[in-house]
């Protein structure tokens, strides 16, 4: 394995956490980090804040991208005693959450604990992949067949 | 020209705490909440995401509650409450193409790859007022069929856009190619006429559904007609990516819920290029299937110019079009008319008195009266 495509991996790895992390709920993340514990203090190297992003769509869905509208988010960015930086940016108004989603994040570098980390996401990762299922599953009992009826005498 | 007028202080606090009384409602009732606004009265919240210009599902439920479910009221506290917020960035564009599809319909195809999904729809429904919905609703598990009662494949399909299937042929325009360009952000400068594709978008995207509405249906009897079919109309969930700086790639932060609506339209071609059909597009925050089809109308409407058509009709009329759809710009002008305008308006009788004794108008009708 090259070296870029290990970072590729690693990135990818970290990038489904933090998707994982992005859509979970405060009380989730709350409880990750309790089971988790214990965790080392953590600073921020930037408070946790509330902005927003200006999302994109794009012309015809596949062309050049126009503005469409904002959103809001919260971000955070800490760093572990002794350990790694982690960084958190979510959709919405909790910068609480995206505070306890940064520390998740720095722990997930710690190689000796990856492993525990992504065990304690994984009911969330659960729990959002069985919405996705029931979405896919009530939408699918809606799928109509429409027929073409033959106008005229024959 | 305005003047400020003083005064009125204990009358305007007494006015907000009548309001607010209005607002609660009958006491002897539970307060609704914002949960309850969310979940259960999706489509506006959609609406006030779409047209507010901003999406967060617990913002918007607090301002229809605050606004009495005066929508434009509640979108335009959305409008002021983003301005106090710093920008962090732009996300990557949305990719409707790997949506979790909720919905999806063409018109045009009746066989086309992923199927049709009705999802939620009001459509095909009889438009009878319900009664039973008057009667207080339980709160234990609806009986909704899904897939797995039928057995049929609940493999997420594939779901290409239909366009991309008719564009595969080369019978429909492509969209304009990415050049890597900053797309022009209307909130930030100064919009001056002509506009290009994507500011038109990005105000139509936050313009009145029902302005929109009117627009499009005008299109449609023959104000700059242009045989439109729905190609798709899809709606769902989509991953929103964000690219910081300090992480180093794309930070997937969430996902949102939109509309896109693809119309196809009819065909223009040239003794050197051979017809194809033309496009206009739609995407609005939340399922506004309404919004997006109006929008996609309109849009098509707009580009009149680019497809070598003639201008006719209001709905082509791009400063007309652009400069009226938001609701904000416009209730704010057209509310402002009910606010003093005593000196103003002092000025205008002073002038029409003097005009009427210049005329010698008065003394007629002074005689006329003894």
């Amino acid at each position: 394995m090259s070296v870029s495509s290990e970072i590729t991996a690693e990135a990818a790895a970290r990038r489904r956490v933090m998707g994982v992390l992005a859509e979970a709920r405060g009380a989730e993340l709350d409880a990750v980090l309790a089971q988790l514990a214990p965790v080392p203090p953590a600073t921020d190297l930037r408070a946790p804040e509330m902005g927003l992003v200006m999302l994109r769509g794009r012309v015809g869905g596949d062309g050049a991208p126009f503005n469409l509208g904002e959103a809001t988010v919260s971000r955070a960015a800490v760093r572990l005693e002794g350990g790694a930086n982690g960084f958190s940016y979510r959709l919405g108004r909790s910068p609480a959450a995206a505070r306890a989603a940064a520390v998740i994040d720095a722990l997930w570098h710690d190689a000796a604990r990856r492993a525990q980390v992504e065990a304690a996401i994984e009911p969330i990762a659960a729990r959002l992949a069985a919405e996705r299922s029931e979405a896919v599953h009530e939408t699918a009992a809606t799928k109509v067949e429409f027929f073409t009826l033959v106008r005229g005498e024959d | 020209m305005y003047v400020a007028a003083k005064g009125g202080e204990t009358a305007i606090r007494n006015a907000h705490k009548l309001l607010a009384k209005h607002r609660r409602g009958n006491r002897s009732l539970p307060s609704i909440t914002l949960d309850q606004i969310a979940s259960q009265l999706t489509l506006a919240v959609g609406r006030v995401m779409a047209e507010g210009s901003l999406y967060d599902v617990d913002l918007a439920a607090l301002a229809v509650k605050q606004a009495r479910g005066d929508l434009i009221e509640a979108i335009f506290l959305i409008r002021a409450f983003r301005t106090t917020l710093p920008r962090f960035g732009s996300t990557l564009p949305l990719d409707t193409g790997v949506m979790l599809v909720r919905r999806r319909v063409s018109a045009t195809y009746k066989d086309l790859p992923g199927g049709q999904l009705l999802g939620p729809t009001f459509d095909y429904t009889h438009r009878l007022l319900d009664p039973s919905l008057a009667e207080a609703e339980g709160g234990e598990e609806g009986s909704v069929p899904d897939s797995a009662d039928g057995g049929i494949d609940v493999q997420p399909p594939a779901m290409p856009r239909v366009t991309d299937l008719i564009g595969q042929e080369g019978l429909i325009e492509p969209s304009p190619e990415d050049d890597g360009g900053e797309p022009f952000d209307i909130t930030r400068a100064p919009v001056s006429f002509p506009v290009d594709r994507a500011t038109r978008l990005q105000t139509l995207a936050r313009g009145d559904e029902g302005f929109l509405l009117a627009l499009g249906y005008s299109t449609q009897r023959g104000y700059a007609r242009s045989h439109p079919f729905v190609g798709e109309i899809r709606f769902g969930d989509v991953e929103v990516s964000f690219f910081a700086e300090e992480i180093g790639f794309e930070v997937p932060l969430g996902r949102v819920q939109v509309t896109e609506c693809q119309m196809v339209n009819q065909f223009k071609g040239s003794a050197t290029s051979p017809p194809q059909f033309t496009r206009g597009y739609g995407l609005v925050f939340g399922q506004c299937e309404r919004k997006a089809m109006s929008m996609a109308l309109v849009e098509r409407a707009l580009r009149w110019s680019d497809l070598g058509e003639e201008r006719s009709a209001p709905a082509q009329d791009e400063e007309f079009v652009l400069s009226h759809c938001d609701n904000v710009q416009a209730t704010g002008f057209v509310e402002h008319l009910k606010l003093p305008h005593y000196v103003d308006f002092q000025a205008e009788l002073d002038l029409v008195r003097r005009m009427r004794r210049e005329m010698g108008a008065d003394d007629d009708m002074q005689e006329a009266a003894e």
